[in-house]
């Protein structure tokens, strides 16, 4: 295993903890805006050191680029459906919290 | 057969998945579930060497259908309405199933091992295909009449689904513009080139690498329905007869090659090695078009026409 090796199990290493205190987070935070919270960031920084390993390892400039491409990707798709889902729970929490008039 | 310590884990989180959807109470549970098995059955492909299939049931497995499934529980309420059924109904349909996974597990037992298959006589006949991809010469070449007839299933698929709408067009009522949130809009801008780009490389890609006409379809479908999702209203600008000259397309495609091979002395779907990769491409465009239109319909065909949830079918009694 060369040096370059080392750093890819490494950043692998990190990515993968990052997964796992996204999963604990989804499973142990009280509410859902704390739970999004975990979870975009097991996407965010769990996939980008993943991707940054597997660049390492890459055999030419074209993978490295669909490898970035994939978590840029990823990113946008978290954010986004973070956000929707955000939307959605503060609406019912709002919806729970408001007089209702009939 | 086993050489990665990742497969029994693979085939353990695949069987759990499965149960856990199956048995969950609450149906967004169960259809979430669903999804992240056809994650992990495309995964279970590629381990089988199998990247066409994984590819397919990414983009429709996972995808499409886990969008069709979102989308019928949104109209239907997660708690759903679960019939219980009689007792005897259940232990029947269960021994069924014992014996069907019984005949099955036999089968696949008394293969003969390493037989190869029909590896090496595709592999031969490769060259005249016009395509160097094994499994794209097999399902537009050697086999294209079943792809043709599985085109035709689709085309009846998206029939059944129009005309429960009774008469209704596809498009949904006009926008109210009350729903000015611009984040699904303004990403939906940033993906849909992206999704036309990885969908036509998917169709180029299938004459030489895994790839092909289903899976390019798939994501132009996905595409649409992201589009759909987004609040805007393509099949509003869109002439009805373009629409199901459209849908028709992947099939009149197959139907005129197999004519036009058959009337010019070849044979029904014999495509000569000189030509079979052009006859291939044009055909896979029209059915990639037919596919991608047919699973947007699909989708948009699904919603109650005016907009709400109408369980009981009383939908077209709102309509204004």
């Amino acid at each position: 295993m060369s040096a370059l090796d080392w750093v890819t199990v490494t950043l692998l290493c990190g990515g993968g903890f990052f997964f796992l205190a996204g999963t604990l987070g989804l499973l142990r935070f009280p509410d859902a805006h704390a739970r999004l919270h975990a979870l975009t960031k097991a996407d965010n920084l769990g996939l980008g050191l993943v991707v940054l390993g597997l660049v390492l390892q890459a055999p030419g400039p074209a993978v490295a680029a669909k490898l970035i491409l994939t978590w840029l990707l990823a990113l946008l798709a978290s954010a986004t459906s973070c956000y929707l889902i955000a939307g959605v729970s503060r609406g019912r929490r709002e919806d729970a919290s408001a007089p209702r008039d009939a | 057969m086993l050489d990665s310590p990742l497969d029994p884990l693979l085939a353990l989180g695949i069987i759990a998945v499965a149960w856990t959807s199956l048995s969950s109470r609450n149906l967004f549970t169960g259809v979430i579930l669903f999804i992240v098995f056809g994650l992990l059955m495309s995964l279970a492909w590629v381990r089988l060497d199998a990247p066409d299939i994984a590819l397919a049931e990414a983009a429709i497995g996972a995808g499409i259908t886990g969008a069709l499934l979102l989308d019928a529980l949104g109209q239907i309420g997660s708690d759903g309405r679960e019939r219980r059924r009689p007792p005897h109904l259940r232990w029947g349909a269960a021994a069924v199933g014992i014996a069907v996974a019984g005949l099955l597990t036999h089968a696949f037992t008394d293969l003969p091992r390493d037989a190869g298959g029909m590896t090496g006589a595709v592999a031969a006949a490769l060259p005249e295909s016009g395509v160097s991809h094994a499994v794209t010469a097999v399902l537009l070449n050697f086999r294209s009449y079943d792809t043709w007839l599985e085109v035709a299933v689709l085309l009846v698929a998206v029939i059944g689904v129009l005309s429960l709408r009774r008469g209704v067009g596809l498009s949904g009522p006009e926008p109210s513009g009350a729903a000015d949130d611009p984040m699904l809009p303004g990403m939906a801008r940033v993906l849909l080139p992206v999704m036309v780009l990885v969908g036509g490389y998917l169709l180029w890609r299938g004459t030489h690498a895994p790839g092909g006409a289903f899976q390019g379809g798939a994501v132009l479908g996905s595409a649409g329905v992201l589009l759909l999702l987004a609040g805007d209203r393509p099949f509003a600008r869109l002439p009805g007869a373009l629409f199901r000259g459209a849908l028709m397309a992947g099939l009149a495609g197959f139907g005129l090659a197999a004519l036009g091979l058959l009337a010019s002395g070849r044979g029904f779907l014999a495509l000569p090695p000189e030509h079979a990769g052009a006859i291939i491409l044009a055909v896979e465009i029209t059915v990639t078009l037919s596919i991608a239109l047919t699973l947007t319909a699909l989708f948009a065909g699904a919603r109650q026409p005016d907009g709400t949830a109408a369980p009981d079918g009383s939908a077209g009694s709102h309509r204004p």
